[in-house]
């Protein structure tokens, strides 16, 4: 089995997120960044796949220099080797553009079965990479799985959303997101920390990939931004003082705001 | 994960700085044990550490210190949940195995950087860090003095997380004093020993976080000499080969002030014919066996009541900025908002002392484990007994500084947050209880500063004591930026010289170890303070929030703290023997 997982690096959530004025696109080096932590899931899930039977687990992520760190972070825990598409051209891209690359970089990879992904990425949230993978690659794509079993080149997933929840059943190769739910996330260890210095990563540029500048990047992107403005502060709310009647004036502010 | 600038645990910038612009631990690398590791291997396991502290250690830390270990219905020790599961992940990532040499199955990290990484787990949650620290010291001791059985039977499982270690030497007659200890160890046909007595204060006694319990017991073999010239160190299994349980009883459990999550015990050995044992290193060799590992752990020591400061501090800073309360002096106008607490002249004397006790502490433990790096790998003989003399000479210090001042930076931290600080709503309370232990266990101040005035002062003629003042005067000379720091540092050295002549010329070693305290609080004051010149050397011309913040902490110590030293030295040079002629009675 040859297993590719998609991994982000993304802000930390807790370190203060913005956008460049310049280019108005995610300013990333002004915050820390980490390893998206739903990667992280995506990579445990790959890892029980493989100790459970024979997988190979290739790492992939397009993103900047420091994207190495995220890379190490998931061959660490035990992944095979990596791929690295770090072009300056990809800057700004979309969704769809930057699905456009990875589909790409999943075809330098060779004889792939399945593709891994988080449902969601903490920044860009758009949710939507699973989906336009399949779309690229032909492949079936399930998304929001919350467990997954992989057998004979059937993948089988359980789709958790608020919907409700639902039975897939693909062959292989097929694209899978998975949710929050669907495993812990081992730590890395000693072990694998010294292993993954000798693991192999590839780094390649759109051109490796036989893409153009133009079909990346801002210039390459449906969406762009035409202004922002920052989130503003939270007003200061309504206070309600308590004459005996707290309990009422509460409800009342409830059907208000048509919460009850 | 929650990595990142936020964390109230510890400060990585710091340790960053402390390991790479100041210790240069890249230099290390270069020698063959550590020839694996890179910047990256050892950014990679301090992320690791934050990370598992953070999410498996310190969750817990309040529930454990809240809900003691106790014996349940079955006679079992119960522990809070979520303990066993940071051991094993803690375990599992091969902290156990930290500075344990690869060809014994660890890491062969650095000491410095295995004892950095390991202050997230102190700051995080000391109670249950206790547990895999003891087995890491048990592991270190069958290395050095074990049989290859005894290793092979033990090691492996303490490295994996499923058998764990303790340390037995105290008992209820024989704490400071270890030369009276009456536990024996009864040579048997086999080879094997029958162990009778009773152990007093061990940490980590009984429990079920893992299958076996190797306890490492100081015991007398009869015959042998008396004294500490006559104990053997033996290790006595929880869990025998055949399955059945040793003759290892829980006596009893103390119920403590601090580190509660760490079950505390009273065990007596062979209530029935003896618990089976098996000697560690030479017959009568025990004690030097335990003291091979000896300046490690009281390093360890340190950096736990450190850590435990550091974490203080951060806690107390996040809470004096959000905390509004007051205005400005001379500010009467009540319609104008209150400002944060931060503000106040006063909180910033609690925090900036707090900060310069506790990153003191940090750098004095980081600069020993250095010393324990530079006295087993320097390639050169030399550098590596030089290295090793002036460990001794700062282990009691390194000890006993932060015990002292650490504690005292938790007693400042509760200060800041006013009624809150005194409330189990807070975490600042639980980190003092905690922190009162480090002056107690692993050699008590008293003792500790016996070993600086009376021995390490003293011993091959003074060398250990010219070595560190000549390693101090080497910073001075480096330290031109700084002309009023060098010249109050210079002479505090020179109050050192002549205080250490007139205690050993006093001609009655009652009078000489009267005020070793006082010695020991004075000398320690002054390490740490050329520990504040070496940061600000390290700084440099570094000019952002993080230097500036160095620059006014080392000020702080220089204004408040290295002047305080003065009236101790004055005391110490009049001899005073007002404790020798008061009558208790
Ligand atoms: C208006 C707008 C402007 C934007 N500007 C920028 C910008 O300037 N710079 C920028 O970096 N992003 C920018 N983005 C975000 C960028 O478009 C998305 O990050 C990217 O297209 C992927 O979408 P997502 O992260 O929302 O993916 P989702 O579909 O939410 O992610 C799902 C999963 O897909 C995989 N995945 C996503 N991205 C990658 C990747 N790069 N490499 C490997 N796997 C991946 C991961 O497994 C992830 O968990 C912008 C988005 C919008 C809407
Ligand atoms: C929470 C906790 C955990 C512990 N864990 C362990 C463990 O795992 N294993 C273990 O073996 N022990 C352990 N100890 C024991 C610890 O090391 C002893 O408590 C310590 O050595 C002091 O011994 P003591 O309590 O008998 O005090 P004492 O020796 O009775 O000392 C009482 C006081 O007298 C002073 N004093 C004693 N002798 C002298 C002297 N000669 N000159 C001047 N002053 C002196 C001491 O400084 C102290 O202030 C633990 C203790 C505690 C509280």
């Amino acid at each position: 089995m040859n297993i590719v997982v998609l991994i982000k690096q993304v802000p930390d959530t807790w370190s203060e997120r913005k956008l460049s004025d310049g280019d108005k696109t995610l300013d990333r080096a002004s915050s820390d960044a980490v390893l998206d932590e739903i990667n992280e899931r995506a990579v445990e899930e790959a890892l029980k796949i493989k100790e459970a039977g024979d997988a190979e687990v290739t790492i992939l992520t397009a993103g900047p220099d420091r994207a190495t760190d995220a890379i190490r972070k998931a061959l660490s825990m035990g992944a095979d080797k990596a791929v690295h598409v770090n072009d300056e051209a990809i800057h700004g891209s979309d969704a769809i553009a930057t699905a456009k690359v990875l589909a790409k970089a999943i075809g330098t990879v060779g004889d792939v079965d399945l593709v891994l992904a988080g449902n969601e990425a903490t920044d860009g949230r758009s949710g939507a990479m699973a989906g336009m993978l399949g779309e690229l690659l032909g492949w079936p794509s399930l998304t929001h799985a919350n467990e997954l079993t992989v057998e004979n080149g059937t993948a089988k997933a359980k789709r958790e959303t608020d919907e409700g929840t639902s039975d897939l059943e693909a062959s292989l190769p097929a694209v899978v997101s998975v949710g929050e739910k669907i495993n812990e996330p081992r730590y890395p260890s000693f072990k694998g920390i010294m292993a993954a210095k000798k693991k192999p990563v590839t780094t390649l540029g759109i051109a490796d990939l036989g893409l153009d500048a133009s079909e990346v990047g801002l210039a390459g992107s449906l969406v762009q931004v035409d202004s922002f403005a920052p989130r503003p502060p939270k007003s200061g709310g309504q206070k309600v003082e308590d004459e005996g009647d707290g309990g009422a004036k509460i409800a009342e502010y409830l059907v208000g705001q048509k919460l009850i | 994960m929650m990595v990142g600038v936020t964390s109230r645990i510890l400060d990585r910038a710091d340790l960053d700085f402390l390991l790479h612009d100041w210790l240069r631990v890249g230099d290390l690398l270069d020698r063959a044990p550590f020839a694996e590791h890179d910047r990256e291997t050892i950014d990679a396991v301090l992320d690791l550490a934050e990370q598992i502290a953070t999410e498996r250690f310190e969750p817990h830390n309040r529930a454990a210190d809240l809900a003691e270990p106790h014996q349940g219905p079955d006679g079992k020790v119960v522990l809070v949940d979520g303990v066993q599961e940071a051991i094993r992940a803690f375990a599992e990532a091969g902290f156990i195995a930290a500075s344990v040499p690869a060809e014994h199955g660890g890491t062969g990290l650095p000491f410095t950087v295995a004892r950095a990484a390991l202050a997230w787990f102190q700051a995080a949650n000391i109670g249950t860090a206790s547990y895999p620290f003891l087995t890491t010291a048990a592991v270190n001791l069958l290395l050095a003095h074990g049989t290859p059985e005894q290793i092979e039977a033990w090691v492996p499982g303490m490295l994996d997380g499923t058998t764990s270690g303790t340390m037995c030497l105290s008992e209820p007659q024989a704490g400071s004093s270890l030369a009276d200890i009456t536990t024996r160890a009864e040579p048997q046909d086999d080879g094997s020993y029958r162990v009778v007595g009773t152990k007093m204060w061990i940490s980590g006694g009984e429990h079920e976080l893992t299958d076996n319990i190797v306890h490492l017991v100081l015991a007398k073999i009869p015959g042998g000499p008396a004294g500490v010239k006559g104990i053997s160190l033996i290790a006595v299994p929880r869990m025998l080969d055949d399955g059945t349980r040793n003759d290892v009883v829980l006596a009893g459990i103390n119920h403590k002030m601090g580190y509660r999550g760490t079950v505390n015990t009273l065990l007596n050995f062979g209530e029935r014919d003896g618990a089976v044992g098996w000697l560690v290193g030479a017959e009568h060799g025990g004690l030097a066996a335990m003291f091979h590992m000896m300046n490690e752990a009281r390093v360890g020591v340190g950096m736990g009541a450190t850590a435990l400061g550091v974490t203080g501090y951060l806690h107390s800073l996040e809470y004096a900025t959000t905390r509004t309360q007051g205005r400005a002096v001379g500010g009467r106008d009540v319609s104008t908002p209150m400002i944060p607490i931060a503000r106040h002249a006063d909180v910033r004397r609690m925090l900036l002392a707090q900060k310069s006790y506790a990153e003191a502490g940090m750098a004095l433990g980081l600069y020993c484990s250095r010393l324990v790096d530079e006295k087993d790998t320097h390639p050169d003989d030399g550098s590596r007994a030089e290295a090793a003399l002036l460990l001794d000479v700062l282990t009691p210090i390194a000890k006993s500084w932060p015990s002292q001042w650490c504690l005292a930076a938790n007693d400042l931290a509760i200060q800041v947050l006013g009624g809150s600080g005194y409330t189990r709503d807070f975490p600042v309370e639980q980190f003092y209880r905690d922190n009162r232990l480090n002056p107690i266990h692993e050699g008590t101040h008293g003792i500790q500063a016996i070993d600086l005035l009376g021995r390490k002062a003293v011993m091959r003629g003074g060398a250990g004591l010219e070595l560190l003042l000549t390693t101090i005067r080497r910073t001075i000379e480096r330290a031109g930026e700084h002309p009023e720091y060098a010249a109050a540092l210079e002479a505090a050295l020179v109050r050192i010289e002549k205080t250490t002549a007139t205690l050993h010329a006093a001609g009655d070693p009652d009078v000489t170890l009267a005020n070793a305290s006082v010695y020991l609080e004075a000398v320690g004051h002054v390490v740490a303070a050329w520990i504040w010149l070496e940061q600000l050397v390290a700084v440099g011309t570094r000019d952002d929030a993080f230097a500036a913040g160095k620059r006014s902490a080392a000020r702080f110590f220089y204004r408040f703290e290295l002047p305080r030293t003065g009236p101790w030295f004055d005391l110490l040079d009049s001899l005073d023997t007002t404790t020798l002629e008061w009558d208790p009675s």
